[in-house]
């Protein structure tokens, strides 16, 4: 008998559901750690979920290691899809509207957090660690077995957990696999979708098409933001043209591992190899309004290592980097925060652009010195990260003119 | 049914049996409810003719020293854990005692190891009747499932004091195994192969018993020096060629929590120590060697170098962690009850400022009053709270008993105890409406500390207060639970037990707060 399975096997907070399908009726096993618990309602909801998907024969085995409940939906879900691809029910978990938010195009991107697609147990608390975004990860992360029920338990997390505050994003597969991602993610609240291994505005319109016409069939009104992410030569050269390519697009960011490997070398600590590239996307961001953000930094037990990385990174002019684990985001905030210099200078700007506001003047001058619109642009940028982190306080103009 | 005596409920509300193990057992009366009066213990009266002049108590073997002791049945054997899953001793008594015969022995270890799976075929021929202390792996899981003669009796470390002084438990025969000893008896656990740090849950042991032995592989010349053990206590000396398996008794390097959330949780309540004032200079705390209480005192370090502040004292566990506080002077003591890593042995040995303390110092009701309510913050686990701040650490919400108590009750009585836990494992939540096992009177838990929120004790309005500007997620325990509830799919079905007792937990003064139930269907993974 052909089993198909959906499952990390001995992964705590996590299950393992296999799908026999035969003629005769249904027949449901349930093992699980926490049976004594939750054995009863665990059994409910998988009669629940077997019936939103019209499935009345067949065996199904659960062996579980504390799973929440949409997770545990959506590998029964998985593993009868595998049996049956052809299957066009689904069932979802009841959405949490108190978790649900909307973006801004213009938030901070400091901090992403990435979270395998399929592993749920590290979802759950991520918000609370407070990074500037969430990557709920589809893409390199997952291996291929497990790619189709990441995109159900990344689906279900986005309808019932609260990320806190943070912005939600997933990154999609390359190719058809991404469209078969998006399909799933697009009618629920994601912030932004994050699109690898992009070489062309083409690629991009590609998907950007098939996200609107997702977005129209399920009545999706808010926009989905993109992150085209570069990561290769071919990708770096045409680095403006995707910046330019799309309105909805907010960061433009780089992945290293696959530009260094195109380009003939190897990642080193100097990253002279990727010095060329950075500035690309960085000129290309900044020529289209867009947020820069840098690769990850993937030792999570170099603390200092990630902070001068990051202080490279923001001296070359970007906006964020990537994280791989909850350690690495208040380091990485703290790093990137304007120093004080920076701060007293910002509000002497803005001051100077108030000045010139409210006079009517078509041009801002502190001292002797014009000072250029994207000047005044930064400045504006940089005051309100220092009051968004507590080093300035909210009213800090009436403060000075006390 | 075979043990269950009438059941009555004490003054927790929880139902108690009114005789454990034979003995008439006194329900829980408060948390400062029972005062006893009369007169301690004593050992029996010894001279010193009738031991060797020349202090040479060696004996060719175990058995040899088993048999003068007379040993025989029904008699209590007890034993210390310092050597933890390292020991290579007790087994060997126990096998000697089958050799000879000897039926119905109750052994008192202060706490019992997964090494010590052996006795569990010595329980099931009779050799021991049962054992009372703190049954970790498939000792606990063979008491869990009822299968234990007697009544598991769960005690604190002070309680295992404070139940030999008063004379609830007499050991005839108290085997302290010893990293290092001359063969006056003068014995320590600061060096040797076996070298586990200190030798202090033996102390009582040493005192009161009526035929004392010390074992050791390590025999040096007399005086063995420091004495933690006094030699005038020791009626015998064996030596073996090995005495524990020191890789199993401290750990090479403690290592640190890796986990986020732990992590983030350990920083919340360094911050809360901080916030409420605690951490102030000559002030006191105590934490563990589990992975959040590490990664706690690490945080706090830093708090206190950033803030210029040093500690009076540090209780432990010692552990590389607190070894580096003392050496830093961001502490003048360490008063250490068990050493947890080499680091901590080490220090012990070389550190004026490491001192070696017992049950007796810090936990016992029948001292003239206690160390651990002179800590201004203890740092503690549970696997279980509940709304009113009762808590748990004897079984799981699944009502599987699976742990002992250690020091953890008597560290309660501190001027502020905070259990940092994380808000659910797995599926399974953390705070719950009533414990499954209550442990800890919630009227001496003051803060819970989760990754999702800090609750304090209602009772507690001064931490409230000095808190509440603190930016720290302070929050109700009913929003906490009401979360996490609703995260994970609603409470879990509450265990089934059956009305048989299989087990008993004290309270610090003897009395018992709590019954451990048998479950209606055993299931263990």
């Amino acid at each position: 008998m052909q089993k198909y399975v959906s499952g990390n096997v001995g992964t705590r907070s996590d299950c393992s559901v296999s799908y026999s399908p035969h003629d005769n009726p249904l027949d449901v096993t349930i093992l699980s750690k926490v049976i004594s618990m939750y054995g009863d309602r665990m059994e409910e909801l998988t009669k629940k979920v077997l019936n939103d998907l019209h499935i009345q024969t067949g065996s199904i085995v659960v062996d579980d290691l504390g799973a929440l409940p949409f997770v545990l939906q959506a590998r029964i879900e998985s593993a009868v899809k595998m049996a049956t691809p052809q299957l066009k029910y689904t069932s979802l978990p009841e959405i949490k509207q108190k978790f649900q938010y909307k973006s801004d195009r213009n938030r901070f991107r400091r901090s992403r957090l990435y979270l395998p697609g399929n592993q749920s147990k590290l979802m759950l608390n991520a918000g609370i660690h407070e990074p500037d975004a969430v990557i709920l990860d589809l893409e390199d992360s997952v291996s291929p077995s497990e790619k189709s029920s990441a995109r159900l338990i990344v689906r279900n997390a986005l309808r019932v957990l609260d990320f806190f505050g943070a912005e939600k994003m997933v990154r999609i597969n390359q190719g058809d696999l991404g469209i078969l991602d998006l399909e799933q993610i697009i009618p629920e609240n994601v912030h932004l979708i994050l699109i690898p291994k992009i070489e062309s505005a083409d690629q991009l319109l590609w998907f950007e098409k098939s996200i609107s016409q997702i977005s129209e069939r399920v009545g999706r009104k808010e926009p989905v933001y993109l992150m085209p992410i570069l990561e290769s030569a071919k990708g770096i050269l045409n680095a403006y043209e995707i910046a330019s390519a799309s309105n909805n697009n907010v960061a433009l960011a780089i992945g290293l591992e696959d530009y260094t490997a195109d380009i003939g070398t190897t990642r080193s600590l100097e990253g002279t190899e990727s010095f060329f590239a950075r500035s690309m996307i960085v000129n290309a961001a900044r020529a289209c309004g867009l947020q820069p953000i840098d690769t990850v930094f993937s030792d999570v037990s170099d603390t200092d290592g990630l902070i001068a990385s990051v202080k490279e990174a923001k001296a070359l002019g970007f906006d964020g980097k990537g994280c791989i684990h909850p350690r690495q985001i208040k380091p990485l905030h703290d790093a990137f925060a304007p120093s004080e210099t920076e701060i007293s200078k910002a509000q002497k700007i803005v001051i100077a652009f108030d000045d010139a506001e409210s006079k009517g003047l078509g041009v801002v001058s502190l001292g002797s010195k014009m000072i250029d619109p994207p000047v005044v642009k930064r400045a504006l940028h940089t005051i309100e990260m220092a009051i968004s982190i507590g080093l300035l306080s909210a009213n800090w103009k009436n403060k000075l003119t006390e | 049914m075979k043990r269950n005596s009438e059941l009555v409920k004490n003054a927790a509300g929880r139902l108690v049996p009114t005789i454990v193990n034979g003995k008439k057992g006194i329900p829980f009366k408060g948390v400062n409810g029972y005062f006893p009066d009369g007169n301690k213990t004593a050992p029996p009266i010894k001279s010193c003719s009738n031991y060797p002049l020349d202090g040479n108590k060696l004996l060719g073997t175990l058995k040899e020293a088993l048999i003068k002791s007379g040993i025989t049945d029904g008699m209590t054997i007890s034993s210390h854990h310092h050597f933890r899953n390292g020991d290579l001793v007790m087994n060997q008594v126990f096998d000697i005692a089958a050799e000879l015969g000897i039926k119905n022995l109750r052994w008192f270890p202060s706490a019992a190891f997964p090494c010590h799976k052996p006795m569990i075929k010595y329980m099931e021929d009779g050799v021991i009747h049962h054992i009372e202390g703190s049954l970790n792996g498939p000792l606990g899981q063979y008491a869990s499932e009822g299968k234990m003669n007697g009544l598991a009796v769960l005690r604190s470390h002070g309680g295992r004091w404070q139940s030999i002084q008063d004379g609830e438990v007499h050991i005839d025969i108290a085997i302290i195994a010893a990293p290092t000893a001359d063969s006056f008896g003068n014995a320590t656990g600061d060096r040797g192969p076996s070298a586990c740090g200190l030798l202090g849950f033996g102390l009582a042991d040493s005192m009161y018993a009526d035929n004392v032995i010390v074992v050791t592989d390590n025999l040096v010349p007399f005086p063995c020096i420091p004495w933690q053990i006094q030699g005038n206590n020791v009626d015998y000396v064996v030596q073996l060629e090995k005495v524990g398996e020191p890789e199993k008794i401290v750990s090479g390097t403690t290592k640190l929590t890796r986990s986020p959330d732990r992590i983030h949780i350990a920083e919340l309540t360094a911050k809360f120590v901080r916030a409420a004032g605690i951490m102030k200079d000559g002030f006191s705390f105590q934490a563990g060697a589990g992975g959040t209480s590490l990664a706690f005192a690490i945080y706090l370090k830093e708090m206190m170098k950033d803030a210029g502040i040093k500690a009076r004292f540090i209780r432990g566990g010692s552990t590389k962690y607190l070894v580096e506080m003392l050496e830093e002077g961001l502490t003048d003591y360490i008063l250490d009850g068990q050493t947890f890593d080499l680091d901590g042995v080490r220090s012990m040995r070389e550190n004026h400022g490491h001192v070696n303390t017992s049950p007796f110092t810090s936990y016992n009701w029948h001292g003239k009053g206690n160390f651990a309510g002179i800590l201004d913050a203890v740092v503690l686990g549970a696997t279980e709270v509940d709304i009113n701040f009762n808590a748990n650490v004897v079984t799981h919400s699944d009502g599987l008993m699976l742990h002992g108590i250690g020091g953890w009750q008597n560290c309660l009585f501190s001027k502020c105890t905070i259990l940092p836990i994380p808000a659910f494992r797995n599926r399974v939540p953390i705070i719950v409406d009533k414990v499954t096992t209550l442990v800890g009177p919630g009227e001496l838990i003051d803060v819970i500390v989760t990754e999702r929120g800090i609750a304090i004790n209602p009772k507690r309005t001064d931490l409230i207060e000095s808190t509440k500007d603190s930016g720290l997620p302070i929050r109700t325990i009913h929003e906490l639970k009401n979360e996490i509830d609703d995260l994970v799919g609603g409470a879990p079905d509450k265990p089934e037990f059956s009305d048989e007792v299989i087990g008993v937990v004290k309270w610090v003064d003897g009395t018992i707060l709590d019954s451990i139930f048998k479950l209606k269907k055993y299931q263990i993974d």
